[in-house]
Protein backbone atom coordinates (compact mmCIF):
# COMPACT_ATOMS: atom_id res chain seq x y z
CA UNK A 1 0.00 0.00 0.00
CA UNK A 2 2.67 2.46 0.30
CA UNK A 3 5.19 1.60 -1.55
CA UNK A 4 6.23 5.15 -3.51
CA UNK A 5 7.22 4.53 -7.15
CA UNK A 6 9.85 6.98 -8.83
CA UNK A 7 6.79 8.52 -10.63
CA UNK A 8 4.82 8.69 -7.67
CA UNK A 9 8.23 10.80 -6.26
CA UNK A 10 8.39 13.14 -8.82
CA UNK A 11 4.71 13.70 -8.60
CA UNK A 12 4.63 14.84 -4.83
CA UNK A 13 8.18 16.96 -5.35
CA UNK A 14 6.45 19.04 -8.54
CA UNK A 15 2.93 19.54 -6.66
CA UNK A 16 4.67 20.28 -3.12
CA UNK A 17 6.95 23.02 -5.20
CA UNK A 18 3.78 24.87 -6.37
CA UNK A 19 1.97 24.43 -2.79
CA UNK A 20 4.89 25.34 -0.52
CA UNK A 21 4.57 29.20 -0.68
CA UNK A 22 0.96 28.64 0.45
CA UNK A 23 1.96 25.88 3.47
CA UNK A 24 0.92 28.52 6.53
CA UNK A 25 -2.50 28.76 4.68
CA UNK A 26 -3.22 25.35 3.68
CA UNK A 27 -2.01 23.98 6.97
CA UNK A 28 -4.18 25.92 9.12
CA UNK A 29 -7.44 25.71 6.68
CA UNK A 30 -6.67 21.79 7.15
CA UNK A 31 -6.47 21.22 10.75
CA UNK A 32 -9.59 23.91 11.11
CA UNK A 33 -11.20 21.97 9.22
CA UNK A 34 -10.52 18.67 10.45
CA UNK A 35 -11.70 19.58 13.94
CA UNK A 36 -15.07 21.31 12.67
CA UNK A 37 -15.71 18.32 10.38
CA UNK A 38 -14.65 15.52 12.49
CA UNK A 39 -15.20 17.09 16.21
CA UNK A 40 -13.81 13.75 18.24
CA UNK A 41 -10.15 15.16 17.19
CA UNK A 42 -10.68 18.23 19.24
CA UNK A 43 -10.39 15.93 21.86
CA UNK A 44 -6.48 16.58 21.50
CA UNK A 45 -6.47 19.62 21.79
CA UNK A 46 -9.01 20.47 25.09
CA UNK A 47 -5.97 22.69 26.22
CA UNK A 48 -6.93 25.36 23.83
CA UNK A 49 -9.57 28.12 24.22
CA UNK A 50 -9.99 28.83 20.73
CA UNK A 51 -10.49 25.92 18.16
CA UNK A 52 -11.69 28.05 14.95
CA UNK A 53 -9.95 28.86 12.43
CA UNK A 54 -8.93 32.03 13.02
CA UNK A 55 -7.55 31.13 16.19
CA UNK A 56 -3.81 31.57 16.71
CA UNK A 57 -3.36 28.29 18.05
CA UNK A 58 -5.00 26.67 15.01
CA UNK A 59 -2.41 29.00 12.84
CA UNK A 60 0.38 27.65 14.92
CA UNK A 61 -0.10 24.62 14.83
CA UNK A 62 -0.87 24.70 10.71
CA UNK A 63 2.67 25.66 10.61
CA UNK A 64 4.07 22.90 12.38
CA UNK A 65 1.96 20.61 10.87
CA UNK A 66 3.05 21.88 7.14
CA UNK A 67 6.67 22.08 8.14
CA UNK A 68 6.39 18.56 8.98
CA UNK A 69 5.12 17.66 5.48
CA UNK A 70 7.68 19.59 4.22
CA UNK A 71 10.53 17.34 5.67
CA UNK A 72 8.53 14.73 4.88
CA UNK A 73 8.88 15.48 1.47
CA UNK A 74 12.29 16.22 1.65
CA UNK A 75 13.10 12.80 3.07
CA UNK A 76 10.87 11.03 0.67
CA UNK A 77 13.56 8.24 0.26
CA UNK A 78 13.69 7.39 3.31
CA UNK A 79 10.20 8.35 5.41
CA UNK A 80 10.60 5.70 8.26
CA UNK A 81 14.32 6.71 8.95
CA UNK A 82 13.77 11.05 8.84
CA UNK A 83 10.79 10.83 10.59
CA UNK A 84 11.82 8.88 13.65
CA UNK A 85 12.01 11.74 16.11
CA UNK A 86 8.47 12.49 14.86
CA UNK A 87 7.23 9.26 15.21
CA UNK A 88 8.87 9.17 18.64
CA UNK A 89 7.07 12.32 19.79
CA UNK A 90 3.91 11.19 18.59
CA UNK A 91 3.87 7.72 19.88
CA UNK A 92 5.13 8.84 23.41
CA UNK A 93 3.80 11.99 23.92
CA UNK A 94 1.42 13.04 21.75
CA UNK A 95 -0.12 9.14 21.79
CA UNK A 96 -2.22 10.69 18.73
CA UNK A 97 -4.33 7.75 17.69
CA UNK A 98 -3.24 6.86 14.33
CA UNK A 99 -6.50 6.60 12.69
CA UNK A 100 -6.68 10.67 13.27
CA UNK A 101 -3.56 10.86 10.30
CA UNK A 102 -5.70 9.37 7.63
CA UNK A 103 -8.47 12.05 8.70
CA UNK A 104 -6.12 14.62 8.88
CA UNK A 105 -4.61 13.65 5.21
CA UNK A 106 -8.11 14.09 3.71
CA UNK A 107 -8.44 17.15 4.81
CA UNK A 108 -5.16 18.30 3.42
CA UNK A 109 -6.35 16.64 0.35
CA UNK A 110 -9.92 18.64 0.26
CA UNK A 111 -8.04 22.12 1.11
CA UNK A 112 -5.35 21.22 -1.74
CA UNK A 113 -7.97 20.40 -4.08
CA UNK A 114 -10.11 23.91 -3.03
CA UNK A 115 -7.12 26.16 -3.63
CA UNK A 116 -5.52 24.28 -7.04
CA UNK A 117 -8.57 23.27 -8.51
CA UNK A 118 -6.90 22.54 -11.88
CA UNK A 119 -3.64 21.04 -10.56
CA UNK A 120 -5.10 18.92 -8.05
CA UNK A 121 -5.34 16.05 -10.79
CA UNK A 122 -6.68 12.52 -10.40
CA UNK A 123 -3.05 10.98 -11.23
CA UNK A 124 -1.42 14.02 -8.06
CA UNK A 125 -4.48 13.06 -6.01
CA UNK A 126 -3.05 9.66 -5.91
CA UNK A 127 0.10 10.13 -5.44
CA UNK A 128 -0.31 12.68 -2.76
CA UNK A 129 -2.62 10.55 -0.74
CA UNK A 130 -0.12 7.39 -1.10
CA UNK A 131 2.64 9.95 -0.07
CA UNK A 132 0.47 11.26 3.22
CA UNK A 133 -0.40 7.16 4.17
CA UNK A 134 3.06 6.83 4.22
CA UNK A 135 3.58 9.47 6.52
CA UNK A 136 1.06 8.46 8.40
CA UNK A 137 2.80 4.96 8.18
CA UNK A 138 6.28 6.55 9.11
CA UNK A 139 5.04 8.20 12.15
CA UNK A 140 3.03 5.28 13.48
CA UNK A 141 6.68 2.98 13.58
CA UNK A 142 7.11 3.72 17.47
CA UNK A 143 3.67 2.90 18.38
CA UNK A 144 4.38 -0.67 19.55
CA UNK B 1 -33.77 9.73 11.76
CA UNK B 2 -31.09 12.26 11.26
CA UNK B 3 -31.57 15.25 12.31
CA UNK B 4 -30.70 18.46 9.72
CA UNK B 5 -29.98 21.57 10.83
CA UNK B 6 -31.67 24.69 8.32
CA UNK B 7 -28.36 25.10 7.20
CA UNK B 8 -27.49 21.54 6.50
CA UNK B 9 -30.53 21.72 4.11
CA UNK B 10 -30.00 24.39 2.35
CA UNK B 11 -26.41 23.90 1.89
CA UNK B 12 -27.12 20.30 -0.14
CA UNK B 13 -29.87 21.38 -2.14
CA UNK B 14 -27.59 24.50 -2.99
CA UNK B 15 -24.48 22.30 -4.26
CA UNK B 16 -26.32 20.14 -5.71
CA UNK B 17 -28.52 22.90 -7.78
CA UNK B 18 -25.44 24.16 -8.58
CA UNK B 19 -23.18 21.37 -9.89
CA UNK B 20 -23.58 20.00 -13.38
CA UNK B 21 -24.28 16.42 -13.18
CA UNK B 22 -22.30 15.43 -16.44
CA UNK B 23 -19.32 16.76 -15.34
CA UNK B 24 -19.38 16.11 -11.41
CA UNK B 25 -20.59 12.28 -11.36
CA UNK B 26 -17.99 11.37 -14.28
CA UNK B 27 -15.24 13.44 -12.76
CA UNK B 28 -15.97 11.41 -9.13
CA UNK B 29 -15.58 8.37 -10.60
CA UNK B 30 -13.03 8.32 -12.05
CA UNK B 31 -11.49 9.93 -9.88
CA UNK B 32 -12.32 6.78 -7.47
CA UNK B 33 -10.89 4.49 -10.42
CA UNK B 34 -7.60 5.92 -10.17
CA UNK B 35 -7.11 6.93 -6.74
CA UNK B 36 -8.31 3.52 -5.64
CA UNK B 37 -7.63 1.18 -8.07
CA UNK B 38 -9.13 -1.66 -6.97
CA UNK B 39 -12.32 -0.10 -6.88
CA UNK B 40 -12.64 -1.54 -10.92
CA UNK B 41 -12.78 -5.06 -9.96
CA UNK B 42 -16.64 -3.76 -10.42
CA UNK B 43 -16.51 -2.52 -13.70
CA UNK B 44 -15.32 -5.31 -15.56
CA UNK B 45 -17.35 -4.74 -18.76
CA UNK B 46 -16.55 -1.37 -18.80
CA UNK B 47 -13.89 -1.93 -21.22
CA UNK B 48 -10.52 -0.32 -21.10
CA UNK B 49 -9.81 1.10 -17.80
CA UNK B 50 -5.77 0.75 -18.00
CA UNK B 51 -4.74 4.08 -17.22
CA UNK B 52 -6.09 7.52 -15.61
CA UNK B 53 -6.16 8.85 -19.63
CA UNK B 54 -8.00 5.79 -20.41
CA UNK B 55 -10.32 5.92 -17.35
CA UNK B 56 -11.07 9.99 -17.72
CA UNK B 57 -12.09 9.20 -21.75
CA UNK B 58 -14.27 5.97 -21.10
CA UNK B 59 -17.65 6.82 -21.75
CA UNK B 60 -19.14 3.62 -20.21
CA UNK B 61 -17.38 5.54 -17.26
CA UNK B 62 -18.96 8.85 -17.84
CA UNK B 63 -22.24 7.49 -18.20
CA UNK B 64 -22.41 5.69 -14.83
CA UNK B 65 -20.72 8.76 -13.08
CA UNK B 66 -23.77 10.51 -13.88
CA UNK B 67 -26.08 7.61 -13.27
CA UNK B 68 -24.42 8.11 -9.30
CA UNK B 69 -25.49 11.85 -9.40
CA UNK B 70 -28.98 11.18 -10.23
CA UNK B 71 -29.31 8.36 -7.61
CA UNK B 72 -27.57 10.91 -5.31
CA UNK B 73 -30.86 13.95 -6.13
CA UNK B 74 -33.15 11.48 -4.85
CA UNK B 75 -31.83 11.31 -1.81
CA UNK B 76 -31.81 15.42 -1.64
CA UNK B 77 -35.19 15.40 -2.95
CA UNK B 78 -36.18 13.86 0.26
CA UNK B 79 -33.26 14.35 2.93
CA UNK B 80 -35.73 12.55 6.02
CA UNK B 81 -36.23 9.83 4.27
CA UNK B 82 -32.82 8.67 2.60
CA UNK B 83 -33.01 5.50 4.81
CA UNK B 84 -36.06 4.51 2.71
CA UNK B 85 -35.21 6.15 -0.15
CA UNK B 86 -32.62 3.62 -0.77
CA UNK B 87 -33.24 0.46 0.77
CA UNK B 88 -33.75 -1.42 -2.47
CA UNK B 89 -30.25 0.26 -3.88
CA UNK B 90 -28.71 -1.14 -0.57
CA UNK B 91 -30.26 -4.98 -1.85
CA UNK B 92 -29.02 -4.51 -5.32
CA UNK B 93 -25.79 -3.27 -4.29
CA UNK B 94 -25.43 -6.30 -1.46
CA UNK B 95 -27.22 -9.20 -3.76
CA UNK B 96 -26.45 -7.89 -7.18
CA UNK B 97 -23.27 -6.46 -7.28
CA UNK B 98 -21.78 -7.54 -4.65
CA UNK B 99 -19.98 -4.02 -3.77
CA UNK B 100 -17.96 -3.57 -0.45
CA UNK B 101 -19.64 -1.16 1.32
CA UNK B 102 -16.15 0.26 2.56
CA UNK B 103 -16.20 1.50 -1.43
CA UNK B 104 -18.68 3.56 -0.66
CA UNK B 105 -16.96 5.49 1.75
CA UNK B 106 -13.94 5.81 -0.96
CA UNK B 107 -16.42 7.22 -3.77
CA UNK B 108 -17.65 9.67 -1.65
CA UNK B 109 -14.40 10.67 -0.38
CA UNK B 110 -13.80 11.57 -4.09
CA UNK B 111 -17.45 12.85 -4.92
CA UNK B 112 -16.21 15.57 -1.61
CA UNK B 113 -12.94 16.13 -3.03
CA UNK B 114 -14.36 17.23 -6.68
CA UNK B 115 -16.91 19.37 -5.09
CA UNK B 116 -14.38 21.11 -2.93
CA UNK B 117 -12.75 22.04 -6.00
CA UNK B 118 -15.50 22.98 -8.23
CA UNK B 119 -16.48 25.70 -5.08
CA UNK B 120 -13.25 26.71 -4.05
CA UNK B 121 -13.07 28.85 -1.54
CA UNK B 122 -16.79 28.70 -1.23
CA UNK B 123 -16.58 25.17 0.13
CA UNK B 124 -15.94 26.23 3.43
CA UNK B 125 -15.33 24.43 6.58
CA UNK B 126 -18.93 24.40 7.27
CA UNK B 127 -20.12 23.56 4.30
CA UNK B 128 -18.11 20.26 3.85
CA UNK B 129 -19.14 19.19 7.72
CA UNK B 130 -22.50 19.34 5.88
CA UNK B 131 -21.70 17.69 2.88
CA UNK B 132 -19.54 15.16 4.85
CA UNK B 133 -22.71 14.38 6.88
CA UNK B 134 -24.86 14.11 4.02
CA UNK B 135 -22.92 11.60 2.20
CA UNK B 136 -22.58 9.85 5.41
CA UNK B 137 -25.88 9.17 5.63
CA UNK B 138 -26.30 8.16 2.29
CA UNK B 139 -23.26 5.07 2.97
CA UNK B 140 -24.74 4.54 5.82
CA UNK B 141 -28.41 3.82 3.69
CA UNK B 142 -26.88 1.91 1.08
CA UNK B 143 -24.69 -0.06 3.58
CA UNK B 144 -27.92 -0.92 5.72
CA UNK B 145 -29.85 -4.24 3.71
CA UNK B 146 -26.41 -6.29 3.74
CA UNK B 147 -26.56 -9.44 5.60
Amino acid sequence: MTTLSTKDKKVVKAFWAKVSGQGEEIGTDAVARMLRVYPQTKTYFSHWKDRSASSPDVKKHGRTVMAGVGDAVAKIDDLKGGLLNLSELHAFTLRVDPANFKILSHNLLVVMATMLPNDFTPEVHVSMDKFLAAVALALSEKYR
Amino acid sequence: MVAWTEFERATIKDIFSKIDYDVVGPAALCRCLVVYPWTQRYFGNFGNLYNAAAIMGNPLVAKHGTTILNGLERAVKDMDNIKTTYAELSVLHSEKLHVDPDNFKLLSDCLTIVVAARFGEAFTAEVQAAFQKFLAVVVSSLGRQYH
